[in-house]
């Protein structure tokens, strides 16, 4: 209870920074505007306005605060106007629209969710094979422990183009990038996990002369839960990421990554926090959902958290 | 035809030898730790030329190893102003006041209690949120230049950061922060000889994600407006050339920046924390 309180002080200081932060962001448009209405602004012409400081701006105009946040374009949205674009572009507006932000919600979601499920599928077999090969274990994990520190999403437009100019395009391409995204931070987590009983379980399991298949069944697969589930957050997140950077490079029309795009190509500066809210929502309910199953699972497991 | 077999037949012959060495006697000693790991990124690079030369991969699908690097030994000069630009002005630029931005504010809330409860989850929140799409919005303010990405950089590290020094600080037992008491410590003493000391292994985990992030910010960044420099530039731009073998010397420079960094910093963690359990062996 005291820590919702401490965390809504938290969000509420947060928003208030931001409302503020809109005076001086926005005061420029704001006072350029007036002068057009024929207004009063301190300084007269928007050439001595561009080289004065946004703070003194504000000290001469006071007439013009009220007015920062609800410009048309701004620098800096103010948060209520976010929320009614994400109210507008989510409840108001059809599904079906070229301009509802779920549409566009869902056509990354889809090719998030295929490319971390082929992720994750693929990351696990790796894993149980790097467990049981000490081959694979001294020749592979090394470089997918390297693969953690490279920022191997640069390879995302390259992928787009090649697979586009073999006749590969839509959905496959960005979840080719989800997958290997997510796939690197399965591997590792698993691997990990597999490897967490400890001597005296597994000494354990050989006084019961346990086969290969009990022991990884009935000991590794239930231990490495926890640590899997660690990765599979870690890896939706960042396949979420890929499927957004997998939209940029063939100014793709649908998607959040083309609603980024596309809003700072025109300006449209509320349209883009809108749509990075949406993409940040998505990633919460993401995140929430495979936190949620891991309760679940691991409750019915047995395993006290 | 032969070419391919040839490939074929180095895999099997590298995964031959890998086997030997991993389950040989000497499989514990450093040297064939380093070995069996060398020489299946060896073969990888040789199965991928040969398969290349042999099936006659257009250039603009995959080009072999080899015209790589070609490709990047002849344009060092432009690759390194992209290096610079990218790497040593956005993403350094950003590392350094993202962080220390992230620890001094760490420091400041850790004085308080409630802070830090009402800090800890929406750090944790928006440390999993997709921050690279701020990136659009940062390029609007900042400009086309490296200040933008550096922004970026800053907005991606600052949460990781601060949750991995805030989680350090609270590191140290109820015994010990009494000795310091019972020592008439004050605040800054007790924080620069016991809680700082203790909060070091926290403090560098979020350094070494940060530098992860940092990279992806900084290249990210630049699929969004730049400068005709830059790391993210030049891919995108190859990439629309279909000059696929500039495109991946310029992911070699990011892998070997990358590895770089991130080595950089864990001998730095080696170095100062030499006293924790996970570094004794």
């Amino acid at each position: 209870m005291r820590s919702l309180v401490a965390v809504l002080t938290v969000v509420a200081g947060i928003v208030g920074i931001w409302y503020l932060a809109c005076v001086p962001m926005n005061i420029k448009g704001v006072l350029d505007a007036a002068e057009r209405a024929g207004e009063q602004v301190q300084p007269m012409t928007a050439k001595e306005r561009r080289d004065a400081s946004a703070f003194g701006l504000v000290a001469k105009n006071g007439f013009a605060i009220s007015r920062v946040w609800s410009v048309e374009r701004p620098r800096l949205p103010a948060p209520h106007q976010v929320a009614v674009e994400l109210w507008k572009t989510t409840v108001l507006k059809k599904v079906t629209s070229k301009r509802s932000l779920i549409y566009h919600g869902y056509v990354t979601l889809s090719a998030t969710l295929m490319g971390f499920g082929i992720g994750t599928v693929l990351g696990i077999a790796l894993a149980v094979g790097i467990v049981h090969s000490k081959v694979m274990d001294m020749s592979v994990m090394p470089w997918a422990i390297v693969s953690q520190t490279i920022p191997i999403i640069a390879l995302a437009p390259m992928i787009i183009v090649v697979l586009y100019s073999i006749g590969v395009q839509g959905l496959l391409p960005k979840a080719i990038i989800a997958a290997y995204l997510s796939f690197f931070p399965v591997v590792v987590g698993m691997v990990k996990g597999l490897r967490s009983p400890d001597h005296m379980q597994l000494d354990l399991m050989k006084t019961y002369n346990a086969s290969g298949n009990q022991v990884f069944w009935k000991l590794r697969l239930p231990s490495s839960m926890p640590y899997l589930f660690a990765s599979l957050k870690i890896g939706i997140a960042a396949s979420l990421v890929g499927a957004i950077v997998g939209e940029l490079p063939t100014g793709a029309v649908a998607g959040l990554g083309a609603r980024l795009l596309a809003g700072s190509y025109y300006g449209q500066t509320v349209q883009i926090w809108s749509a990075l809210f949406g993409a940040a929502i998505l990633a919460a309910v993401l995140v929430a959902l495979l936190g949620l199953i891991e309760r679940v699972l691991l409750g019915r497991m047995g395993v006290k958290s | 035809m032969e070419l391919v077999a040839l490939a074929v037949l180095v895999w099997v012959g590298g995964w031959l030898i890998n086997r030997r060495l991993a389950n040989g006697t000497q499989a514990e000693t450093r040297a064939v730790q380093l070995a069996v790991p060398a020489i299946f990124g060896l073969t990888l690079l040789l199965v991928w030329e040969l398969l290349v030369r042999g099936l006659e991969v257009p250039l603009v699908i995959l080009p072999a190893p080899s015209l790589i690097a070609a490709r990047f030994a002849a344009s060092l000069p432009l690759l390194w102003q992209d290096f610079s630009q990218t790497i040593l002005k956005g993403a350094l630029g950003g590392y350094v006041i993202g962080c220390a931005a992230a620890f001094v504010v760490a420091i400041l809330v850790d004085r308080s209690d409630f802070l830090r409860r009402g800090l800890l989850p929406v750090g944790n929140f928006v440390a999993a949120l997709p921050i690279v799409g701020t990136a659009p919005i940062l390029v609007m303010w900042f400009g086309f230049d490296w200040q933008s990405k550096a922004a970026v950089v800053v907005v991606m590290v600052f949460f990781p950061m601060l949750v991995n020094t805030v989680a350090g600080l609270r590191e140290t037992d109820q015994m010990q922060r009494d000795l310091m008491h019972t020592y008439a410590a004050s605040y800054w003493q007790s924080l620069l000889k016991l809680r700082l000391p203790a909060a070091l292994p926290f403090v560098f985990n979020g350094l070494k994600i940060s530098t992860t992030l940092a990279l992806i910010g900084a290249i990210v960044a630049e699929f969004f407006g730049s400068p005709t420099v830059g790391m993210g530039f030049r891919i995108s731009t190859s990439v629309g050339q279909l000059a696929l073998d500039m495109v991946w010397a310029e992911i070699v420079v990011a892998a070997l920046a990358g590895s770089l960094f991130y080595g950089l910093v864990a001998l730095l963690e080696k170095s100062l924390t030499f006293w924790h359990p996970s570094q004794r062996s």
